[in-house]
């Protein structure tokens, strides 16, 4: 065959690197999202290195040897990357190698070859060998060569971090495209699952429980893009809190036993996570699960089960802190939790189906969880950055380097966002409460980035004859619906849940609270004129850069129809 | 765009509009907030490059619809189908060197022009046809023939040396040239020629033989590229075959000399066969005398302009000639008038003083010369005239006639006198006279 063939398309793929996993994406022809496995068909790969001999393990291999070769195992290395040594919580690394500090940054000493000097890794020269082996991986089970990929990296990830990891991937030869941020990954892996091109207007608050750290985020979803609203973070707590809490359950049972802690010894310890790392995933999925741990201490082996119940108890202290981020993050946003239309969530932990439901009763029966255990159409928590940043890589695959550069510049990124909705007045004849009353159709949901423009058709009037058509600019508010007392006491709920959570539940079924679209304040009103009965009416709202709404109004199928511009405030 | 079809009804309008017009403005919208947007997802992208290149959303939607368009033409450049006929069908496959691979494809009407592109699609559409294993299982024959063929015509199409090598030899691709006696737009008649002679040159683009409007150095540039011909055009595919057997190495050596011969022989005649050709468009090229003619008339009408140029001097001396001479002789005439009036006057003038001075004399004497009572002495009279005639002398012509006019009429004699005086006194007060050379007048 001839060399000159047409240039191929480009194999680009998505990496979620996370502090305690990482994992990559690809996106097939048909636009569909996947998450690779390596070579030993994990998809959710550790990010962990470990040196033993002349061997470089990674992933899943390099973690089992967190319990023979601590100290040339490096893990939760992530964080640490373009910190100083002096900014960095070690908490999660005393069980692999230690940081220590090296000039500006962090560094791990380990001993890569036996015998030899142990020599001093920075977390950038960590970060690029752990990548490369990412890339490795990819590009065996494609079976092509990666010409680009797409990093995800939490929210505050600094600009210098974010170079840093730009320039790790380069030094490994794999060209990061563009590093964009999980919750917004996550939440384009759930838009882009759906089917049509015009996305729904939502506010969506992504909670990413990792294995060390928990974020939450609030976005404003309008016509597909992204703005955050407000994030929150707590570095201690994540997956290993959850671990934590079964070490210390089955720690109990041991020592009732064989009157031994496991873990006093650092070798018991780190099996017996690890163990209770596998056990909390098994009751993820079924609603109990063993453990069985040879020659745990003391040389005795240790075999029990535990069953979901028990682990919720566990846990509950760690939900609850859980549920108080979201609250404060949507505190932060300035908005309601009623607000919020949906609720992903991602992040490994997230399988646990205790925090999902705990989730879902946090928010009105409107609001949607994305999680397994709410919804079985959800996706797999812990693949959602990587397939967001495998979907934003096939979309810019074919950009040149200038292009990104230039669309995700400050110019044109930072955009003015509606501080009101705006929408139109539409008669509600005998609303909800038996009482005829104006409500207001939202076209334009506040935080809406402009220059934006919407579309829907009513039907004209009931009668015929003119049509009024106010535009204006609305607000929500909460009005208290409360029905009178009385009511109160126990309300039917989940049986087993009842005994552990029943206070701070009936707590907040205490008020009902109904969150309303109210008129602000009218911005324009024009005339339709002669709309026969049982006519459609459609009308355009197009807000310009500089603010100026304009309206068209017509009769679908008529002619002519009224439009008017409202100019922006110079 | 996306419409959303709700249930909702607008408000019914009150009878009485209070607005002029159907719009009616009442307030502006809030002040923005400016928020960072994620710069993730299709959406993101689309709402970048409106912002980049500043267009609405009309224009943008307009713009990536006609790019979708475009697209879809590319994806399918249309059906490549041409009829398969018998003669082709039975081809025998070891006569490949004489076959048409391009009719074999069924891309003829593309030939050297076909893309890598169009030649793979081609193959897998024959292929999909002709599959030996499909005719055995249909109940044909187990005939391969022409599947042998498609995949030889594959096989050269394929490699770009091999490409090169048959189409270098590929006769249907050739146009002949129109002969001499060729009536007919001439343009029309030498572009195909020259385009596809124009498929073995090494330098790209090739100059098109162009059309009645092209420019001088267009022209001229078409004619370089073409005397100065470099052509990738080689006659390998017209080797005779070089035996296998290694027992006859004279044999083998003395064939592969042949066929070197053959080709710097075919390239050679090629080379001089495509002279002739651009010597017969060069010929033919009505452009080129038309290029000469027009040169010619530009020089013509540069010396024609010239020559003009030059009697239009020679005309304006001579005008200016004739002009000087008849200024010469207006100027001669009008100054013999004005010398005649001269003397005219000069002769009115004397005349007038000889007029004057009599006056003059006249009113001395009428006056009696001045003297009291009866005739004046002899003396008397000699002084006052000799006085008189003084001041005739000194007075000019025009002081004369002044003075004489005063005496006109005038009987009694101190104001004769007295007149007489004045101009006496004239003639001191200019310096002409002194008061002592008057005897009896000033007395």
């Amino acid at each position: 065959m001839s060399d000159s063939e047409e240039p191929q398309q480009k194999t680009v793929i998505g990496i979620a690197f996370g502090n305690s996993n990482s994992s990559i994406a690809f996106t097939s022809p048909d636009g569909k999202a996947e998450v690779i496995a390596n070579e030993e068909g994990d998809r959710q790969i550790p990010s962990v290195l470990s040196y033993v001999g002349d061997e470089e393990y990674h992933g899943a291999q390099a973690k089992s040897h967190l319990i023979r070769n601590p100290k040339n195992t490096i893990a939760y290395f992530r964080d640490f990357l373009g910190k100083s040594f002096a900014d960095i919580d070690p908490t999660n690394a005393h069980s692999s190698a230690h940081p220590i500090q090296h000039e500006t940054g962090v560094a791990f000493s380990v001993e890569e070859k036996t015998g030899a000097e142990p020599s001093t890794l920075t977390v950038s020269e960590i970060t690029t060998r752990h990548i490369k082996r990412l890339q490795e991986s990819a590009s065996d089970f494609l079976g092509k060569q990666i010409d680009g990929c797409v990093i995800t990296v939490p929210t505050d990830f600094s600009d210098a971090q974010r170079k840093l990891l730009a320039e790790a991937s380069k030094a490994s030869g794999l060209e990061v495209l563009q590093i964009i941020q999980e919750p917004v990954a996550s939440l384009l892996a759930y838009t882009a699952r759906e089917e049509t091109s015009h996305p729904v207007d939502k506010t969506v608050l992504v909670l990413d429980i990792g294995g060390t750290r928990t974020d939450a985020a609030v976005i404003a979803s309008r016509g597909g893009m992204f703005t955050l609203l407000a994030t929150q973070h707590d570095y201690e707590l994540g997956g290993r809190q959850f671990d934590d809490a079964l070490v210390d359950h089955f720690s109990k049972e041991f020592i009732k036993k064989h009157k031994t802690d496991p873990r006093e010894n650092e070798r018991s310890l780190a099996k017996l996570r690890l163990e209770c790392e596998a056990t909390k995933k098994t009751l993820s999925l079924s609603t109990s699960a063993q453990i069985s741990i040879e020659s745990l201490a003391g040389g005795f082996d240790f075999h029990s089960t535990v069953n979901r119940l028990r682990f919720d108890l566990l846990s509950k202290k760690l939900v609850d802190q859980i549920v108080g981020l979201v609250e404060s993050v949507v505190k932060k946003a300035g908005m309601d939790l009623s607000d919020i239309n949906e609720v992903i969530l991602a992040g490994g932990t997230s399988h646990t189906p205790k925090i999902a439901s705990r989730i879902q009763q946090l928010f009105p029966s409107t609001t949607a969880v994305q999680a397994p255990a709410t919804n079985p159409n959800a996706l797999n928590p812990s693949e959602l950055s990587a397939r967001g940043a495998a979907i934003q890589a096939s979309l810019i695959a074919e950009f040149e380097a200038e292009d990104i550069e230039q669309s995700t510049h400050p110019a044109v990124t930072v955009t003015p966002h509606l501080a009101k909705a705006i929408g139109v007045v539409i008669h509600s004849p005998e609303g909800d409460e038996g009482k005829a009353e104006d409500k207001v159709y939202v076209f334009l949901e506040a935080e809406t980035a402009v220059p934006a423009r919407r579309t829907a058709t009513f039907v004209g009037t009931k009668v015929g004859g003119d049509v009024l058509i106010r535009i204006v600019e609305a607000k929500k508010e909460s009005v208290d619906i409360t029905p009178p007392k009385e009511v109160k006491e126990k309300t039917a709920g989940d049986d087993d849940d009842e005994d552990d959570d029943d206070d701070d539940e009936e707590e907040e079924e205490e008020k009902v609270i109904k969150r309303i679209t109210e008129v602000e304040k009218v911005i324009a009103e024009a005339l339709l004129k002669d709309v026969k009965k049982g006519q459609k009416v459609e009308v355009m709202l197009n807000v310009a850069g500089d603010l100026t709404l304009t309206i068209t109004a017509r009769v679908v199928g008529g002619k002519g129809g009224v439009r008017g511009t409202v100019p922006g405030r110079a | 765009m996306n419409v959303v079809a709700t249930k909702h009804t607008l408000l019914q309008a009150e009878p009485e509009w209070p607005h002029e017009g159907s719009f009616h403005i009442l307030e502006h919208l809030t002040e923005p907030t400016h928020r960072n947007l994620e710069p993730v997802g299709p959406h993101y992208l689309a709402h970048a490059r409106r912002k980049r290149h500043h267009r609405t959303f009309s224009e943008d939607d307009r713009i990536v619809a006609a790019q979708q368009a475009k697209n879809v033409e590319d994806a399918d450049p249309g059906e490549i189908s041409e009829p398969e006929d018998a003669m082709l069908l039975s081809r025998d496959p070891k006569d490949w060197k004489n076959q048409d691979h391009y009719a074999v494809l069924g891309i003829s009407k593309y030939r050297w022009k076909a893309t890598d592109e169009q030649i793979k699609r081609a193959h897998r559409k024959k292929v999909l046809k002709h599959h030996p294993d499909k005719k055995a299982a249909a109940g044909g024959v187990d005939d391969d023939n022409f599947f042998k063929c498609i995949q030889k015509a594959m096989e050269i199409l394929t490699d770009p040396v091999k490409r090169r090598q048959y189409d270098s030899v590929d006769e249907s691709a050739d146009v002949d040239p129109p002969s001499r006696k060729a009536k007919g737009n001439i343009y029309k008649l030498w572009n195909p020629v020259f385009d596809s002679e124009g498929r073995f040159s090494k330098k790209k683009p090739v100059p098109r033989f162009g059309d009645d409007k092209s420019t001088k150095a267009e022209v001229e540039e078409f004619y370089n590229f073409w005397y100065n011909f470099d052509s990738w055009r080689t006659f390998e595919y017209l080797d005779e075959d070089v035996p296998d057997d290694n027992e006859n190495r004279d044999q083998k050596r003395h064939v592969e000399r042949k066929n070197k011969a053959a080709r710097a022989k075919r390239k050679t005649e090629d080379t001089a066969r495509l002279r002739k050709v651009v010597d017969d468009a060069l010929a033919m090229d009505a452009r080129l005398q038309k290029f000469r003619k027009e040169e010619r008339l530009q020089k013509d009408a540069k010396k024609i302009a010239r020559e003009a140029e030059e009697r239009r001097l020679v005309e304006e001396a001579k005008k200016k000639a004739e002009e000087d001479a008849r200024r010469k002789e207006e100027e001669e005439a009008a100054l013999k008038a004005s010398k005649a009036d001269a003397k005219k006057a000069k002769e009115a003038a004397k005349n007038a003083a000889k007029k004057n001075k009599r006056l003059l004399r006249k009113g001395a004497e009428d006056a009696n010369y001045f003297h009291a009572d009866g005739a004046a002495p002899p003396d008397v009279i000699t002084n006052v005239l000799a006085d008189v005639e003084l001041l005739i002398t000194k007075l000019d012509n025009e002081e004369l006639d002044v003075v004489a006019k005063k005496l006109a009429g005038l009987k009694v004699p101190d104001e004769i006198k007295s007149v007489l005086m004045e101009g006496i006194r004239g003639t001191i007060s200019k310096g002409s006279t002194a008061e002592g050379d008057f005897k009896a007048l000033l007395k």
